[in-house]
């Protein structure tokens, strides 16, 4: 029986500091197989400090149809945003 | 005399990369085929190091390059079991578990070693070595303890490999005092893998003396070619 | 091109079925792709677009995999060590570029096995230049030269394709081939300089890789059907023939520099139009190794399709494995 090895997602993190980002997928049998191989795939030329492999199938992803319900009210909110907001010039720092 | 042990630990290095690199492009699994090169790309490195250092040291003109490609069969010093054919992956991770894992025990040595020029080298090399051998033993774990047919195979790799490890530990040109903790790491993997210790049975020596098996002369064959047919050239 | 369009054996053209999708997503989905935006993976796209993007990455892939072989063919023997080295960084960049193409062809809904399947079965292309063996170590300068110069004319384009995973898998690649070009010309650039001998390997080199190499950017425009569809798409940003001239110009000089001579009597510099004339590709040959029939793409699929069957069990072993640790832990 032909079973192929699942697909992970790999994310990277290249300098401490900043956050994971993805960078890609590899299939790997296993978790220790899947880190190897992102390492081996994604960090060849020393990018990277940390590895974060996930299965592709427990990643839940937002509906882009959806996106009009989850994302835009926020773009109602506009007092969430520094540039609501008219301070002085002569404020600093602020 | 440290020139014959900076070429032993160079020549090392330079078969088994040189064996590692006939996986490229053939691997069970693309993944596979970019660790095994990664593998091979740190030993090049490391041989290219330790046969340079050797030629600094012999001080005769002689370059990394000129020790890989102009020696023959007598005058090589690597162990035999780096130049076993690669056989089928199973016979490869054998191969590597049974040395890397030595390797790493003895660059740690030298690392500390007094020998400066060398410990430096060293000290660089374990970092690699460290990930080598654990590659190669998950590899055993899982072939042991993955299908009958895998099984068998692992078992036949390591079977194949065996009669080279005493030479590792040869008195005067291998690493004695390694042998104790290196038995207890095969061991533990082995254990792990749900596999019995392959049966002890007689060494067979005599790399390290330049006396190789008959697949070395086929090997630098191959790999020197281009150097000896045109001589003066520069590549 | 690794993404030049070879059609599949079973592929017809289906230009009717793109109208009759919903009309009003489809037009907000080409002015998405007018205005530079790019899609993702779970976005409605036209069943063409993700069928053609599909079989674009998936061949960019199976191109880089397959082009591990003729390069792959001379690590053994390479006159170095810092040759060897450098080839062998070479040839493992192309497997891990064949590695993100297929992440990114995976998105769009096939898997790794299918794609492998279609290559191995003949319906899937690649490049049509692997098709070519490599004789001397000059064919290694040869292909870093003119092969992975063709390749990165075509590739930096593509940083910003309308597809979000090709798009940064193409960035990558394109951060990681910067040397793979410098390595072939420096290694043409020493043997031109070198012994008789070296300078006879060279030249015969360019002989034979020169042609192959301007095929590599596909069928004359004229007989090109999707290229309009694919430029609007953003799947292409130049047509072949426009990229195969830009790729004579650069290049010609290249080979002047090295004292190396390509093998186009016709090649001629017209002022008129600031570029190279150049001679006429035997069309036949092209067509006739995109049908297979190239000099060594028996070896080729041989190759791929022993190492994968050869693996089988490796693959195999690694999933029992998975599984056994797994019921292991689950017991605990």
């Amino acid at each position: 029986m032909n079973r192929e090895w699942p697909l992970w997602e790999v994310f990277v993190r290249a300098k401490n500091g900043l956050s994971h980002k993805h960078v890609g997928s590899v299939h790997a049998a296993g978790a220790r197989m899947a880190v190897e191989a992102a390492r081996d795939t994604y960090t060849r030329r020393m990018e990277g400090v940390s590895l974060w492999v996930v299965p592709s199938a427990a990643i839940t992803a937002s509906d882009p149809g959806e996106a009009e319900a989850l994302f835009a009210p926020a773009q109602d909110k506009v007092y969430r945003h520094p540039t609501f907001y008219t301070i002085p010039d002569k404020v600093k720092n602020i | 005399m440290l020139f014959h042990h900076a070429v032993r630990l160079g020549d090392d290095a330079l078969i088994l990369a040189q064996r590692l690199s006939e996986w490229c492009g053939h691997a069970p699994m693309l993944e596979i085929d970019l660790a095994l090169a990664n593998i091979a790309l740190d030993l090049f490195g490391q041989a290219t190091l330790f046969l340079g250092l050797a030629g600094e040291i012999e001080g005769q003109g002689r370059d990394a390059d000129a020790l890989a490609f102009r020696r023959d069969v007598l005058d090589f010093r690597n162990c035999l079991l780096v130049e076993q054919p690669n056989g089928d992956f199973a016979q490869t991770i054998a191969r590597q578990f049974l040395f890397s894992n030595w390797q790493e025990l003895l660059m740690r040595q030298i690392a500390a070693a007094a020998e400066p020029r060398l410990s430096e080298i060293g000290a660089k090399a374990v970092k690699e070595i460290t990930y080598h051998a654990r590659y190669a033993s998950e590899w055993v774990v899982r072939l042991g303890d993955g299908t009958e047919e895998s099984r068998a195979r692992m078992i036949a790799g390591l079977d194949w490999m065996w009669r080279f490890t005493d030479e590792l530990f040869d008195a005067e040109t291998g690493a004695p005092s390694l042998r104790a903790e290196w038995d207890a790491r095969i061991a533990h993997t082995l254990a792990e893998a749900n596999m019995d210790m392959p049966k002890p049975r007689r060494g067979v020596l005599g790399g390290r003396a330049g006396h190789h098996s008959e697949h070395l002369g086929h090997l630098l064959t191959e790999m020197q070619f281009l150097p000896r047919a045109y001589p003066g050239a520069v590549w | 091109m690794y993404t030049t369009e070879l059609k599949d054996k079973n592929s017809k053209a289906a230009p009717a079925a793109l109208a009759a999708e919903d009309p009003e997503r489809l037009a907000a989905f080409e002015a998405r792709v007018a205005s530079d935006d790019f899609i993702e993976p779970k976005d409605w796209m036209p069943e063409a677009y993700r069928k053609t993007l599909t079989r674009q990455i998936s061949q960019h892939a199976h191109s880089e995999i397959v082009g591990m072989l003729p390069e792959g063919n001379w690590i053994s023997r390479a006159p170095s060590l810092r040759r060897k080295a450098v080839l062998l960084a070479k040839v493992q960049d192309e497997g891990g570029h064949g590695l993100y193409l297929y992440a990114a062809a995976e998105t769009l809904g096939t898997s790794r096995d299918e794609m492998i399947a279609a290559l191995h079965s003949g319906r899937a292309k690649y490049s049509t230049i692997f098709n070519y063996p490599t004789l001397t170590w000059a064919d290694i300068g040869a292909i870093g030269w003119l092969v992975d110069g063709a390749a990165i004319m075509n590739q930096v384009p593509l940083q910003r394709t309308s597809y979000g995973p090709y798009a940064r898998a193409m960035v990558r690649i394109c951060k990681e081939e910067s040397f793979h070009q410098r390595q072939g010309y420096e290694i043409m650039m020493t043997m031109a300089g070198g012994s008789a001998a070296q300078k006879r390997m060279a030249q015969d080199a360019l002989d034979r890789w020169w042609w192959p190499s301007l095929m590599m950017f596909g069928p004359p425009d004229d007989n090109s059907p999707n290229s309009a569809q694919s430029i609007r798409w953003r799947i292409k940003r130049e047509t072949n023939d426009e990229l195969r001239q830009k790729f004579v110009d650069v290049t010609v000089p290249q080979a002047d520099a090295i004292g190396l001579t390509v093998p186009d009597p016709a090649l001629k510099w017209n002022e008129a139009r600031g570029s190279y004339d150049f001679g006429e590709i035997d069309w036949e040959e092209f067509y006739a190794v995109v049908r297979g029939e190239g000099p060594v793409a028996k070896e080729r699929m041989m190759a791929r399709v022993k190492a994968w069957e050869d693996g089988a069990w490796v693959r195999e072993a690694a999933l029992a494995h998975e599984a056994k640790r797994s019921a292991r832990m689950a017991a605990e």
